[in-house]
C-alpha cells in the first residue's frame, strides 16, 4: 500500500510530507527531487522506480504530488487516490497552488490522515468528509470563482453555479413542459440553497457524531442526511466532445463521440432517482414489450429525430447501483449533493459531425500554394453553432499570406504555422469558404512537407451523438415533495474534440 | 492571516521561542507553536529536542490541535521512546472517549506509534475498538491489526486479533469488511503458507455482497483479494464472474482493471464452448477502450496492463485497432506504450491503416518515439506477409529523408527483413549503401556489415565497402567488431581470390591485436575452420539460417501468467514478478492463474491435454511444470506460420570438437537475431530465449514427465543429520574485471540440512563497497535465499570477506539449461553485477534419501528402461565401501550391496528436495579403476547432473 505521500513545489521544495509505512524513509523525499523534479530530460513515465521504492506522481499546474511505496501496490488506485486527493483539495481550498497549499496545510495534514490510513484509502468524498473535517479552507487572494462546466470540482456554491446557466440560459430546456415558465426569471438562487458554504459546528451531539460516523462508512458515502432546499431544483448537463478524423475525400477515417452526463442536484433528503436516456438496448426491449412513444416525443431541440442510439460503453459514479445496470440497465441512485459526475459514455455509431471541412490544397510551382476550404454546418438551421475556430497549417517556410474569407476573421499567425480562421457563430446548414495564397521561401529541404491535417474547434447546443434524456424521476418518500415539484434543467453542449480533417 | 507564514521562520533561536509559546498558557498560541512546529517538521528540520512540550499539549479538547500533536508523535515518537510513554495514557482515555470520531483518532495514531512499549499498551485498547458498536471505530480498529503485525507480528497472533479480523469480514457494515479484507491480505502475504484469508463459497458470498455496497476503495480490496481465490469448478468460476462483471462500468479505473483481473483469470476456468465465456470476452472490450479515455497517468497503466491481455488473449481486442492510434498531444509514455500495442495487433485486417499511422508518426518530434515507430514498420513487414512489401517500401521513403536517426533504424529493421524473406528485396541494397557513411550508432553500422556480408556476392565493392570499416577496427564497439570478422570471412568464402589479403587482415586482428576473449575466441575458431577444411568452413559459416519468428518480444509464458494475475499493479506495469522489486518476503510468493480444462484447449492434440490435465494436481514445488509445458507447447503450436525458434544450444556437457563449432555457430547466430527482440520496446526480451529451447524439446518428452509428475510433486520431506557433505572447491564467478573490482568466488555446500552458498568478496577497486545484495534468477530447483546477504561492514579496498549464504529451495521455479546453472544478480553501492554458476546437484541430495528396500525394487522395475542412462567413472581406486561411505556423506545411501563374480554392485537412492528420487546401481570391480552408474529416474534430465555430481564425490 502506499508508504508515503509529498507534495513539492515547482522547485522540488517540499510543502507536505505523510509517512504512512516505516518502509519509506525521509530519503525518500530527496530522491523523487533529484531523480524526477530536477531531472534534465522530459518526464518518460509517470512510474518511477528509484533503489526499489516506486513513486507515483501527478502535476497539477507546477505542484508536484507524489505516492510511494516499496510493496507491490494496484497501481491504478493509487492514481486514482492521487486525483481524488486534488478534488478534495480543491472543494476546500480552490485551486492547487503553492499558495493554497501552504496557507491550509495543516487542513492537508487532517485529511491525509482521513482519507489514507496505513496506506490504504478510505472515504474520500468530499460531502462526508466536510461534516466532520470542518476547517474552512484558505483560498488565496487572487481566487477566481470556478465556474467551469468541465472541471471536477464537486462542490460549486450554487451562486456562482447560476453564471453559465444565466448567460446559457437560451439553450436550456426544462425536462417537463408542465414547468416550461420563462427561463431567465426561472433562476433564482435562493438563499437554502448554499448550505456547503456554511461549516457545520463540531458536532456535539452523539446523535450528531454516530450520524456522522455511520454516513462515513455508510453504504451512502457521498451523501449526508437532513440535506433541505427550500426549492427543489436539478440541472442536467449533456456534454460531449465529438472527436473526428476524415480524408481529404470526404471519408470518414475515425470517429466517436466521448460524452459526459454532469448534475447539479439540489434536492432535499435522500432522494431516490432513476435516470433514463434513448438508449438503444432499453428502448428496442421497451419496444417488444409494449409501444411506448415517449423516445419519440423526448426530442427536444436536438440536431436530428433519431429514436436511439447505440452507447458503446458507459462508466457511472460511485452513487448509481451497478448491478441494477448490468441486469435491468436501468440507472437509479441516490445522488450526492451539489455538482458531480454523473456517467460518461463513448459512442461510435450514428454520429452526427455538426460540420463536414473540404480542404483543396494546389501547389503552384515551387513557391506558391494555393489553399481553399469550404466549412458545412450539418444541423438544423434553427440552431447556431458557436466558438468556431478552423486552423490551416502552413508550410515552414511560408513568407508571406493573403486570405479572403466570407465570414469571420482570418489571420496568418506564422509563430503556430497556420492560418486560423475564427467565426463566432453559424446557422446550421449554412456554408462558409475561405482562399488563401501562401507564398512560400524557396528552399533545398528535400523533406517534403508533411502537411498536417486541418483541425477545428466549435460548440453547438445539441449532442452529436444523438444522446436524449428522456426522464429523471425523483423520489423522497419520506419529505412531502413529488417529482412533479422539482424543476429540472437540460442542457446539450456539444464540443469539439480532435476534429481534423487531411488535406 | 494564514498560515504559510509558518513556513519563513528561520531565525536562530527558534527553538526556545517554540518553546516558550507551546507551555504558553492561552490556547491559541499553544496552536500557533505547534503549526509553526509540524511546519518545521515537514521542511526536513530536527524539531524533536521540542517532544515533551508538545506532548504536554494533547491533553486538549481542541481536535485540530490534537490531530496535529498526534501528527507529531507519529513522526518523533521512535526517536524518543522513552518519553512517547508519557503519551499512553491520552491515548488509553481517549479510546474510551464518547466521541467515536475520537476513539478513532486515537486508535488510528497509536498504531502509527512504532515503540515496543506503546504496542503493549495498545492490545487492550485495539481489543475493544475491534468490537466497538461504532462502525467507524471498527474500520479504523481493522485496519490498525495490520499496522500492529507490521510492529510485531507474534503479538498479533498471540492476543488472538488474526480471529477477530475474520469474524470482522462477516460485519454488518461494509467499509469494515473492506478494511478487514484489506488487513487480512496484507498479513496473508507475510505468511505465504498459512490459511490466514480462508477463501470458501461462505466468504467470497459475502465479499461479493460488501462489494455491491462499499466505497470505491474497499471495491479495490476487495476485487483484488476475490482475485487470489481459485473457484472449485467452472459454475462457481462463472457465477462468481457474473457478480463480477457489473464493476466493469465503475467510473473509477482502478476498479474496473481489479475486475478485469478477477475475470482474466476466472476465465481460464470457463469451458470455451460455453455461451457465456464468448458473451464475457465481448464485455472486455469496452471498459478496456473506455480506460483510455482517463487522465494521462492512469492510461500509462492501462496500456501496460492491456499489453498483457493483448498477450494472453488477442481476441478481446482485435477490432479496436482504432483507439490505440496515438494522438499529437499524449505524453510521451502514452506514446510509446500505444505503439508497441498497435504492433500487437498488426494483422491483415488493419495492416493499411497501421501503416499509414506508422508513416505519420515516423515524421514526429520525439526520437525515442520516431525510432521506435521505425522499428514497427519493420516489425509489421515480419508479421503480416502480405504487407512486406509496403512496409519495405515505406522504410526506402523514410531513408531518404537522411533524417540520421531515422536511417539508422531503418536499416536495423530492413536487415531483420532479409532475414524473414531471404532474396525478396535485395534491390534495396543500393540504397543502404548510400547512407554507409552516416551510420554511427553500433547497432545499425552492424547490421550493415551484416548485409554486406551476407549479401557479399551481389555487391561489386564488398571488400571495399568493409575495408572501409576495417581501418577504425579497434575504435569499434564488440557487436561490430564481431560482425565484421564474420562479414568478412562470408567475403571470402564467396569471393576467395580477390579477398586473402582482407581476411588475413581480419583474423589477425582479432586474434593478435583485440583483447576481447569473444572477439579471439571467433577469430580463431574461423581461422582454425579455414585452414584445416575451407570445405566444411563453407558448411559451417554460409549455413542456412534458420528463420527469424514473427513475435519476438512476447513475454515468457509462465511470467505472463503470473503478470495476468497482477493486473492493475505495479508488477503488472514494470511487467516484471513483484519478487524483482519488492524487498522481504512481501510479494514473493508466486501467483499463477487456475489450471483447467481451458489452459490446453487453443490445442486440440490429445498431447497437450494430458499436459494441461496434470497441471491440476494439487500444488507443490514444481507447481508450473505441466503448465509450462502445456504453454510452451501452445507457443509452439498456435501460430500457425510460425517458423521455428532457433535451435537450442547443444547440450554443452561433451565438449567435442563439432561441438565446439556448433556452438560458436549458435552464437553467431544468436548474436544476429537478437537485435529482433532485444530492443524493441521495454518489455523485457526474454520471448526468443526463453522460447527456443524447450520449445525445441521432443514434443513426445510430455509423455514421461506427466508419468512421472506424481512424483515430482511429491513434497520433499523434513531435514536429517549433518553429515560432511561433498562441496566443490571454490571458484572465481565473477572476476574483477567484470564488476567493477568486485570479485566473487564460491561455491556450494550443504551443511546441517542446509544449502548454503558460500562466498568469498573481494574488494580490488580502490573505493569503499557497501550495501549489498543478492537475488537469484528462477532456476530450476527454485532456490532462493532464505535471507539478506549478510555484508555487516563495508568492504574496503583489498579486503576480502566470506560469506554464507543459506538457501532455500521454495523460491519460483524454471528449467534452466543446463539444469544446474543459476543465475545470480548481486548488487552493491556501485552498481548490480549478474553472473552465472552452476551447482553440484548433490547439494539438492535431502536427509530421508533412504529408499525402503521393497520400495526400491518396486520403483526400479516400474520406471521404464528408456529413463535408465550408464555412465562410466575413470580412474577412481576406491574400494567399494569407502566409495559407499563417501556417498553417504552427501546423502547417497546405499540400500543393499550384491557381490557377483567379484563385481561389487551397490544400490543406491536419493531424494532431491523437490521430492524427485534417483536410483542408481554402482558397478565396482577390485582393481579396475573404472566405475559404471546407471541411473534411473522418472525425470530422466536430472540424470546427466547426478552423474557429475557422482564423479565429483568419489573422486574428492
Amino acid at each position: 500500500m502506499i508508504g508515503g505521500l509529498f507534495i513539492y513545489n515547482h522547485k522540488g521544495e517540499v510543502l507536505i510530507s505523510r509517512v504512512y509505512r516505516d518502509d519509506i524513509g525521509r530519503n525518500a523525499v530527496d530522491a523523487f527531487r533529484v531523480n524526477v523534479i530536477h531531472a534534465r530530460q522530459q518526464v518518460r513515465s509517470p512510474v518511477t522506480n528509484i533503489a526499489r521504492t516506486s513513486f507515483f506522481h501527478v502535476k497539477r499546474s507546477n505542484i508536484w504530488l507524489a505516492a510511494v511505496t516499496k510493496q507491490n501496490v494496484n497501481a491504478a488506485m493509487v492514481f486514482e487516490f492521487l486525483y481524488k486527493m486534488c478534488d478534495v483539495m480543491t472543494a476546500y481550498f480552490g485551486k492547487i497552488s503553492e499558495e493554497n497549499i501552504k496557507n491550509n496545510f495543516v487542513l492537508i495534514y487532517e485529511l491525509l490522515d482521513e482519507i489514507l490510513d496505513f496506506g490504504y484509502p478510505q472515504n474520500s468524498e468530499t460531502g462526508a468528509l466536510k461534516t466532520f473535517i470542518t476547517q474552512q479552507g484558505i483560498k488565496g487572494q487572487h481566487q477566481v470563482i470556478n465556474i467551469t462546466h468541465c472541471s471536477s470540482v464537486r462542490f460549486i456554491v450554487s451562486a456562482c453555479g447560476a453564471v453559465p446557466y444565466l448567460l446559457s440560459a437560451l439553450l436550456m430546456i426544462p425536462l417537463h413542459t408542465f414547468f416550461l415558465f420563462s427561463a431567465f426569471s426561472a433562476y433564482q438562487p435562493s438563499p437554502f440553497v448554499s448550505s456547503d458554504t456554511v461549516s457545520l459546528p463540531v458536532p456535539q451531539t452523539k446523535e450528531e457524531q454516530s450520524q456522522i460516523t455511520s454516513q462515513v462508512t455508510g453504504q451512502i458515502g457521498w451523501r449526508r442526511e437532513g440535506i433541505k432546499y427550500r426549492r427543489n431544483e436539478l440541472f442536467l448537463d449533456v456534454l460531449e466532445s465529438v472527436n473526428l478524423l476524415m480524408s481529404p475525400q470526404g471519408q470518414v477515417l475515425s470517429a466517436h463521440v466521448s460524452g459526459r452526463v454532469v448534475m447539479k442536484s439540489y434536492l432535499s433528503g435522500m432522494p431516490e432517482c432513476k435516470f433514463g436516456m434513448n438508449d438503444k438496448i432499453v428502448i428496442d426491449k421497451q419496444g417488444k414489450g409494449g409501444a411506448s412513444d415517449e423516445a419519440g416525443k423526448s426530442d427536444l431541440g436536438g440536431g436530428s429525430g433519431k429514436q436511439s442510439i447505440a452507447i458503446d460503453d458507459c462508466t457511472f459514479h460511485q452513487c448509481v447501483r451497478l448491478s441494477k445496470f448490468d441486469s435491468e440497465r436501468s440507472i437509479s441512485f441516490i445522488p450526492p449533493d451539489g455538482e458531480y459526475e454523473l456517467m460518461r459514455y463513448r459512442t461510435t455509431k450514428d454520429i452526427i459531425l455538426p460540420f463536414r471541412v473540404i480542404p483543396l490544397v494546389r501547389e503552384v510551382g515551387r513557391t506558391k500554394l494555393e489553399v481553399k476550404v469550404v466549412i458545412k454546418s450539418n444541423f438544423k438551421p434553427s440552431l447556431l453553432a458557436q466558438k468556431i475556430e478552423v486552423r490551416i497549417p502552413t508550410p515552414l517556410n511560408t513568407s508571406g499570406v493573403q486570405v479572403i474569407c466570407m465570414k469571420g476573421k482570418a489571420k496568418y499567425k506564422a509563430s503556430e504555422n497556420a492560418i486560423v480562421w475564427k467565426i463566432k457563430r453559424m446557422a446550421g446548414m449554412k456554408e462558409s469558404q475561405i482562399s488563401a495564397e501562401i507564398e512560400l521561401l524557396p528552399t533545398n529541404d528535400k523533406k517534403k512537407w508533411a502537411r498536417p491535417p486541418i483541425s477545428m474547434n466549435f460548440e453547438v447546443p445539441f449532442a452529436p451523438s444523438g444522446l436524449k434524456v428522456r426522464y429523471l424521476k425523483v423520489f423522497e418518500s419520506k419529505l412531502n415533495y413529488s417529482d412533479h415539484d422539482v424543476i429540472k434543467w437540460v442542457r446539450y453542449i456539444g464540443r469539439s474534440g480532435i476534429y481534423e480533417t487531411r488535406c | 492571516m494564514t498560515d504559510s507564514k509558518y513556513f519563513t521562520t528561520t531565525k536562530k533561536g527558534e527553538i526556545f521561542e517554540l518553546k516558550a509559546e507551546l507551555n504558553s498558557d492561552k490556547k491559541e498560541k499553544k496552536k500557533e507553536a505547534v503549526k509553526k512546529v509540524i511546519a518545521s517538521m515537514t521542511v526536513g528540520k530536527d524539531v524533536s529536542a521540542l517532544f515533551p512540550d508538545v506532548v504536554n499539549c494533547m491533553q486538549t479538547d481542541n481536535l485540530e490541535l490534537k490531530k496535529l500533536v498526534y501528527l507529531y508523535l507519529m513522526n518523533y515518537a521512535k526517536s524518543q521512546p522513552d518519553m512517547a510513554i508519557m503519551a499512553v495514557n491520552t491515548f488509553v482515555k481517549d479510546c474510551e472517549d464518547p466521541n467515536p470520531l475520537i476513539r478513532a483518532l486515537a486508535v488510528r495514531t497509536m498504531g502509527c506509534i512504532r515503540v515496543d512499549k506503546i504496542t503493549e499498551y495498545l492490545c487492550e485498547p485495539l481489543r475493544k475498538c475491534l468490537k466497538d458498536e461504532d462502525p467507524y471505530v471498527r474500520k479504523t480498529a481493522a485496519v490498525c491489526v495490520a499496522k500492529l503485525h507490521d510492529i510485531n507480528a507474534q503479538l498479533v497472533e498471540d492476543q488472538g486479533f488474526l480471529d477477530t479480523l475474520k469474524d470482522l469480514i462477516s460485519d454488518s457494515n461494509p467499509m469494515v469488511v473492506a478494511n478487514a479484507v484489506a488487513a487480512l491480505s496484507e498479513i496473508a502475504e507475510s505468511h505465504p503458507n498459512s490459511n490466514l484469508l480462508d477463501l470458501n463459497p461462505q466468504t467470497i458470498n459475502k465479499l461479493l455482497t460488501a462489494l455491491n455496497e462499499c466505497t470505491e476503495w474497499g471495491q479495490i480490496f476487495i476485487l483484488d483479494c476475490l482475485a487470489n481465490y481459485t473457484p472449485r469448478d467452472d459454475r462457481e468460476s462463472q457465477s462468481i464472474c457474473e457478480r463480477v462483471t457489473p464493476r466493469l462500468s465503475h467510473a473509477n479505473s482502478a476498479v474496473v482493471l481489479s475486475a478485469v483481473k478477477v475475470l482474466m483469470k476466472f476465465m481460464e476456468m470457463l469451458p470455451k464452448d460455453l455461451d457465456y465465456y464468448g458473451t464475457l470476452l465481448k464485455k472486455l472490450a469496452p471498459p478496456l477502450v473506455t480506460l483510455l479515455s482517463a487522465e494521462p497517468e492512469l492510461q500509462y497503466v492501462a496500456l501496460r496492463n492491456i499489453n498483457l491481455i493483448v498477450q494472453r488473449r488477442p481476441e478481446i481486442l482485435k477490432h479496436e485497432m482504432k483507439v490505440f492510434f496515438v494522438k499529437y498531444n499524449d505524453p510521451i509514455y502514452v506514446k510509446l506504450e500505444k505503439l508497441d500495442i498497435m504492433i500487437r495487433l498488426a494483422s491483415q485486417a488493419n495492416i493499411a491503416q497501421v501503416l499509414a499511422e506508422l508513416k505519420e508518426y515516423a515524421t514526429e518530434v520525439d526520437v525515442d518515439f520516431v525510432r521506435k515507430a521505425v522499428r514497427a514498420i519493420g516489425r509489421c513487414a515480419i508479421k503480416v506477409e502480405q504487407s512486406a512489401e509496403r512496409c519495405v517500401s515505406t522504410l526506402l521513403d523514410l531513408i531518404q529523408t537522411k533524417v540520421n536517426y531515422v536511417v539508422q533504424e531503418a536499416i536495423v529493421v530492413i536487415k531483420d527483413i532479409f532475414r524473414k524473406y531471404p532474396n525478396k528485396y535485395e534491390s534495396v541494397i543500393a540504397t543502404l549503401c548510400e547512407n554507409l557513411d552516416s551510420l554511427d550508432e553500433p547497432e545499425a553500422r552492424a547490421a550493415m556489415i551484416w548485409i554486406v556480408g551476407e549479401y557479399a556476392e551481389r555487391i561489386d565493392n564488398a571488400d571495399e565497402l568493409l575495408e572501409s570499416f576495417l581501418e577504425g577496427f579497434h575504435d569499434e564497439s564488440t557487436q561490430v567488431q564481431l560482425q565484421l570478422l564474420t562479414a568478412i570471412v562470408k567475403l571470402f568464402l564467396k569471393k576467395p581470390t580477390e579477398t586473402q589479403e582482407l581476411v588475413q587482415q581480419v583474423l589477425s586482428l582479432a586474434t593478435q591485436d583485440s583483447d576481447n576473449p569473444d572477439l579471439r575466441d571467433r577469430g580463431y575458431i574461423y581461422w582454425r575452420l579455414l585452414s584445416t577444411d575451407p570445405v566444411a568452413a563453407k558448411e559451417v559459416v554460409l549455413a542456412e539460417k534458420p528463420l527469424i519468428s514473427e513475435e519476438t518480444d512476447l513475454i515468457e509464458p509462465t511470467l505472463l501468467e503470473e503478470l495476468i494475475c497482477h493486473i492493475g499493479t505495479l508488477a503488472s506495469v514494470y511487467h516484471k514478478p513483484p519478487s524483482a522489486f519488492v524487498e522481504g518476503s512481501r510479494g514473493v510468493q508466486h501467483k499463477r492463474l487456475p489450471g483447467s480444462a481451458g489452459s490446453g484447449e487453443s490445442v486440440d492434440s490429445p498431447d497437450t491435454g494430458s499436459a494441461a490435465g496434470v497441471s491440476e494436481a494439487p500444488p507443490a514445488v514444481i507447481p508450473s511444470q505441466g503448465d509450462l509445458l502445456g504453454d510452451l507447447l501452445n507457443l509452439d503450436l498456435t501460430p500457425p506460420t510460425a517458423t521455428g525458434p532457433p535451435p537450442a544450444p547443444s547440450s554443452g556437457m561433451q565438449m567435442g570438437a563439432m561441438d565446439l563449432l556448433g556452438g560458436g555457430l549458435d552464437s553467431l547466430m544468436g548474436d544476429e537475431s537478437e537485435p529482433l527482440g532485444g530492443d524493441l520496446g521495454g518489455s523485457p526480451a526474454m520471448g526468443a530465449g526463453f522460447g527456443a529451447p524447450a520449445a525445441a524439446m521432443p514434443a513426445s518428452f510430455s509423455a514421461p514427465v506427466s508419468g512421472g509428475l506424481d512424483d515430482l510433486f511429491d513434497l520433499g520431506g523434513g531435514v536429517g543429520m549433518p553429515m560432511g557433505a561433498y562441496s566443490p572447491p571454490k571458484t572465481v564467478w565473477l572476476p574483477a574485471m567484470k564488476a567493477k573490482g568486485l570479485e566473487i568466488s564460491g561455491t556450494f555446500a550443504r551443511r546441517a540440512g542446509v544449502i548454503q552458498m558460500e562466498m568469498t568478496l573481494t574488494n580490488k577497486a580502490m573505493s569503499v563497497m557497501t550495501d549489498f545484495a543478492i537475488q537469484f534468477n528462477r532456476n530450476s530447483f527454485g532456490l532462493a535465499p532464505a535471507g539478506p546477504l549478510q555484508v555487516l561492514t563495508p568492504l574496503s579496498p583489498n579486503q576480502s570477506i566470506e560469506v554464507a549464504l543459506p538457501l532455500s529451495t521454495v523460491g519460483p521455479v524454471m528449467k534452466m539449461e543446463p539444469l544446474s546453472n543459476l543465475q545470480v544478480a548481486v548488487k552493491n553501492n556501485i552498481d548490480v553485477f549478474y553472473f552465472s554458476c552452476q551447482y553440484p546437484i548433490s547439494m539438492l541430495f535431502v536427509e530421508d534419501g533412504k529408499m525402503e528396500r521393497q520400495v526400491f525394487l518396486a520403483t526400479w522395475k516400474d520406471i521404464p528402461n528408456d529413463n535408465e542412462s550408464q555412465f562410466q567413472i575413470k580412474d577412481c581406486h576406491l574400494s567399494s565401501d569407502a566409495a559407499s561411505n563417501k556417498l553417504q556423506g552427501s546423502n547417497v545411501f546405499t540400500i543393499a550391496k550384491r557381490t557377483v563374480e567379484g563385481q561389487d554392485m551397490l544400490y543406491q537412492s536419493m531424494k532431491l528436495t523437490n521430492g524427485i528420487w534417483v536410483l542408481a546401481e554402482l558397478r565396482v570391480q577390485a582393481g579396475n579403476p573404472n566405475y559404471t552408474v546407471s541411473l534411473k529416474c522418472r525425470a530422466p534430465e536430472v540424470s546427466q547432473c547426478v552423474f557429475q555430481s557422482y564423479e565429483a564425490m568419489l573422486k574428492n
